[in-house]
């Protein structure tokens, strides 16, 4: 029996872990998935009866066409991007906060009870300023309360944040046909925040772009030079640790959490004040899950949370464009969209990951 | 080489690689019919990888394998079984809630009802064969480490392998123990049973095998007959040059009582002592040893020391004579950043090195300021200091790392134990324990770190040394602790004792011996 009898019936596939990767080959790989992505929705689009180039061309101009569209563009991703670098302070340290669409709807309508029903009392700036705070607090408290909890009793946080958000929910459809429905309206719906009250517009869109932006820098600054944002990482990484190193977990749970709830409180003090205008079910509008994709898309580094939050809210807008200009229908360009992130978020196994085919390696020996 | 059928197993040409990582090149490793082979070699020199792919849990990338003369591929661990491998893995993997002798028939096929008389009569008979002291019907989660590893080779020998391959089977073992074991490994050889036992204890090697097999970095050195060799020929073909296995013990003046711990007791998660009344004095100028089985307890009296797990009764007290005025404190019950506060300085080298001590994902500097991060005052972290500490820490204690950037968990065992090592030092403590510091190191390591625990002891700190391997704990502490079941079973003079005395106060307590507060 020679050497070769035992090769014959090696596994058809194998997975081999890489070694540490150079920045350019993952940009490589992410690149070609990007390509592989436009090639496979490309067959979509096919399957469905158009030109995928022209497809493709109109979601662009769809979201970069015009100053309108554009502004448009920059709306999504405002409230994206701040909900991501609030869901990361969470995500850091390991704590599964997926509540964030209820911390956004308490910061509205928290920012709400302020805009609806002080607008007549207070100037401009200090109602702004007062409906901020509030949204902030508010969202804060209601991330707080799992973090409280899980430090207290080891409590589950995701499924916890989760029901959160359902609380919220049932809370707004409440206030809309309870106390807080508009007057004279025969729909179940809040009153609209008086125009004085509503945010400055900046370049078009209103100011939260600027402090989204100042967020950015912000963030990255506390996780990287602070001795919190280091307490985070360290107790991400392990309890024991943590408390071997003198760090009061619980207390890190509670604060982070209450910063991570501020932020998408915030989220939802400017989609009322600067977006929406009013509180309704879809104040939130599946933000709190999508910046999760967001978050993980960009390894929790804010700078690449930008980025990501800019080119998902332009596979939004695009995906709106195609509808009206094709008549694509929205399922099938959600799919589109689904298609796009499903290799963005897949080829990152390809980059910790090789896979080897049948007497594919060289042999040593 | 002798005729083919002579071998039990023969591995040719065996090649095995994880990424960049050679673990096993080019292996040729025989084993004949009827004989024990040790299979010696360093930490992380491929024995345990060598053996998986013979027990089928990995599949070598290239080189080929004979049992008893045939060529075999080995995909699984069901291949091997069937080939009559049975490999010993140094973590048990039994169900807890079952008894011995189900544990042993457990998925095997068979009718759907089980005879448990008769299973158990089965089971005790194989056991009387080979010498094995065994209760059939005992539920795994009563039993000692060695009564579970009792029941793992059970397993194998009812599931008729002929072809045994042990994975450090001693580490677990006090001395008698492992007398034990090697009396039965003896009997099964008579049976006619071919063994292969992994270890990097020398003086095991010598007296349990017929011939010793080295490997080195993964490669193959060489074989030797047991007979035609020693301890110093073996250690130079394992670490590829002579060197020294003295252990140096700085002949120092005690200096005063450091620690006095009285009847410190704690439950583990499951409400039982875990330290049942330990009492005991650490010394500045001494190394403090603490032997015992694994799980004695050694942990909890580590950690409560710390600051790290709850009590329900005792006290620890600190004294430190120093020259700005003296410090006593009753540290029980603090939690490490409060113990800090106190100014005291307590280092602590944890056995799970990576999961507590260090952060793996984080690099050296990250790591190095984990202990002092809060000195600096304001918001923000101080990278500065501890980057310079991290370098200096690569200059003197010799550290491989491509930098201080690198994290700390791509490091080799021994690199990431001299991080954490170096790091506990810096803080200059009065109290050093280190828990299992050489497990996973290599000769050299280990020595480098003896070497550092000597030199803390004649700064004056109070060293207590938490051990696994009897004949270092005895050469380099000045006093031996020995533990059983969380309790203190005597505090001993090494000089004075044999290693057969520890390993009987490590099995049971004996009553009279109160400790002698010496």
């Amino acid at each position: 029996m020679k050497v070769k009898s035992t090769q014959i019936k090696e596994p058809l596939l194998r997975m081999v872990k890489r070694d540490a990767v150079s920045p350019k080959k993952a940009w490589e790989i992410r690149a070609i998935a990007f390509l592989l992505s436009l090639v496979t929705g490309g067959l979509l689009i096919l399957v469905l009866g158009h030109n995928p180039l022209s497809v493709y061309k109109s979601m662009v101009v769809g979201a970069w066409g015009s100053k309108t569209v554009m502004y448009e563009t920059v709306k999504l991703a405002v409230p994206l991007l701040i909900t991501a670098i609030g869901i990361s302070f969470a995500f850091k340290m390991k704590f599964w906060n997926i509540g964030a669409e209820g911390q956004i709807l308490v910061g509205a309508v928290a920012a709400g009870a302020f805009g609806l029903f002080t607008a007549h009392i207070f100037p401009k700036l200090p109602l702004v300023i007062l409906m901020l705070l509030a949204g902030m607090a508010a969202g804060g408290l209601y991330g707080l309360l799992p973090a409280v909890c899980k430090a207290k009793w080891g409590t589950n946080e995701t499924l916890f944040t989760l029901m959160l958000n359902y609380i919220a929910l049932a809370f707004i459809k409440y206030l809309m046909n309870g106390p807080w429905k508009a007057p004279g309206s025969s729909f179940p719906k809040i009153a609209m925040l008086v125009p004085g009250a509503r945010l400055t517009k900046v370049l078009g869109v209103h100011w939260g772009w600027i402090l989204a932006l100042v967020l950015v820098v912000a963030a990255y600054f506390y996780f990287n030079k602070t001795k919190q944002g280091y307490e985070i990482a360290v107790v991400g990484e392990s309890n024991d640790t943590a408390r071997y190193a003198g760090i009061n977990v619980s207390k890190v749970f509670m604060r982070t959490m209450f910063l991570s709830g501020a932020l998408c409180g915030l989220v939802g003090m400017l989609q009322f004040s600067g977006a929406d205008y009013t509180i309704t079910e879809g104040t939130a509008g599946g933000v709190g899950f999508t910046a999760i994709t967001v978050a993980w898309l960009a390894k929790m580094n804010p700078y690449g949370m930008l980025i990501v939050s800019i080119f998902i809210a332009m596979l939004e807008r695009g995906s709106n464009t195609i509808q009206t200009n094709f008549k694509i229908p929205a399922s099938a360009s959600d799919l589109l969209i689904g298609i796009i992130l499903f290799f963005m978020l897949g080829c990152e196994f390809f980059i910790t990951y090789r896979l080897i085919l049948r007497g594919k390696e060289e042999h040593h020996g | 080489m002798g005729e083919t059928r002579d071998y039990a197993v023969k591995m040719h040409h065996v090649t095995k690689t994880f990424g960049k990582v050679v673990a096993n090149k080019d292996v040729d490793l025989e084993l004949k019919n009827g004989e024990i082979l040790a299979l010696l070699g360093e930490n992380g020199s491929g024995k345990t990888t060598l053996m998986n792919m013979l027990s089928g849990i990995y599949f070598p990338d290239y080189g080929d394998i004979h049992i008893h003369g045939i060529p075999v591929t080995i995909r699984s661990p069901k291949d091997a079984f069937d080939l009559g491998i049975g490999m010993i893995h140094q973590h048990f993997k039994l169900v807890d809630v079952l008894t011995a002798a189900e544990n042993i028939v457990l998925g095997l096929d068979g009718k759907t009802t089980v005879n448990r008389k008769e299973l158990n009569k089965k089971v005790a008979e194989l056991a009387s064969r080979y010498g094995f002291e065994i209760d059939p019907s005992k539920k795994v989660y009563n039993m000692a480490v060695s009564e579970k590893q009792t029941v793992e080779i059970l397993k194998v020998l009812y599931r008729g392998a002929d072809i045994l391959i042990l994975d450090e089977p001693t580490a677990v073992l006090t001395p008698q123990e492992t007398e034990k074991l090697f009396a039965v490994l003896r009997n099964m050889k008579a049976d006619g049973k071919s063994i292969i036992i992994i270890t990097h204890k020398l003086h095991e090697v010598l007296s349990i095998s017929d011939r010793v097999a080295i490997l080195r970095k993964g490669e193959y050195i060489g074989v030797v007959e047991t007979s035609e060799t020693n301890q110093d020929q073996l250690t130079e073909m394992m670490v590829g040059r002579p060197i020294s296995l003295e252990i140096e013990r700085p002949q120092l003046e005690r200096g005063e009582k450091r620690l006095k711990v009285v009847d410190l007791t704690c439950l583990n998660g499951d409400g039982i002592k875990a330290l049942d009344n330990v009492s005991f004095s650490a010394y500045s100028g001494e190394i403090l040893g603490v032997a015992g089985i694994a799980g004695s307890g050694q942990k909890e009296l580590c950690e409560v020391i710390a600051g790290l797990y709850p009590t329900i009764g005792g006290a620890v007290l600190y004294t430190d004579e120093r020259e700005d005025g003296p410090v006593k404190e009753s540290i029980l019950g603090l939690t490490p950043d409060q113990i800090v506060e106190k100014g005291i300085s307590m280092a602590f080298v944890p056995e799970d090195r990576l999961g507590m001590g260090l952060v793996a994902d984080m690099d050296m500097t990250d790591n190095v300021m984990l202990r002092s991060y809060k000195n600096n005052k304001g918001l923000f972290v101080d990278r500065k200091t501890p980057k310079k500490v991290a370098e200096q820490l690569i200059e003197e204690m010799e550290i491989v790392t491509p930098g201080v950037d690198t994290p700390v968990g791509r490091m080799s065992g021994g690199n990431v134990q001299k991080v954490l090592l170096g790091r506990e030092i810096a803080l200059s403590p009065s109290v050093l324990i280190v828990a299992y510091p050489v497990r996973g190191l290599d000769i050299n390591s280990s020595y480098r770190i003896y070497d550092l625990l000597n030199e803390q002891k004649k700064k004056g700190v109070a060293v207590i040394f938490i051990g696994e391997d009897l004949d270092v704990l005895m050469e380099l502490s000045d006093r031996v602790m020995v533990l059983c079941g969380g309790r203190v079973s005597g505090i001993v003079d090494p000089r004075k004792v044999t290693k057969e005395d520890i390993g009987l106060m490590m099995i049971q307590v004996n009553e009279q011996k109160e400790e002698e507060d010496v």
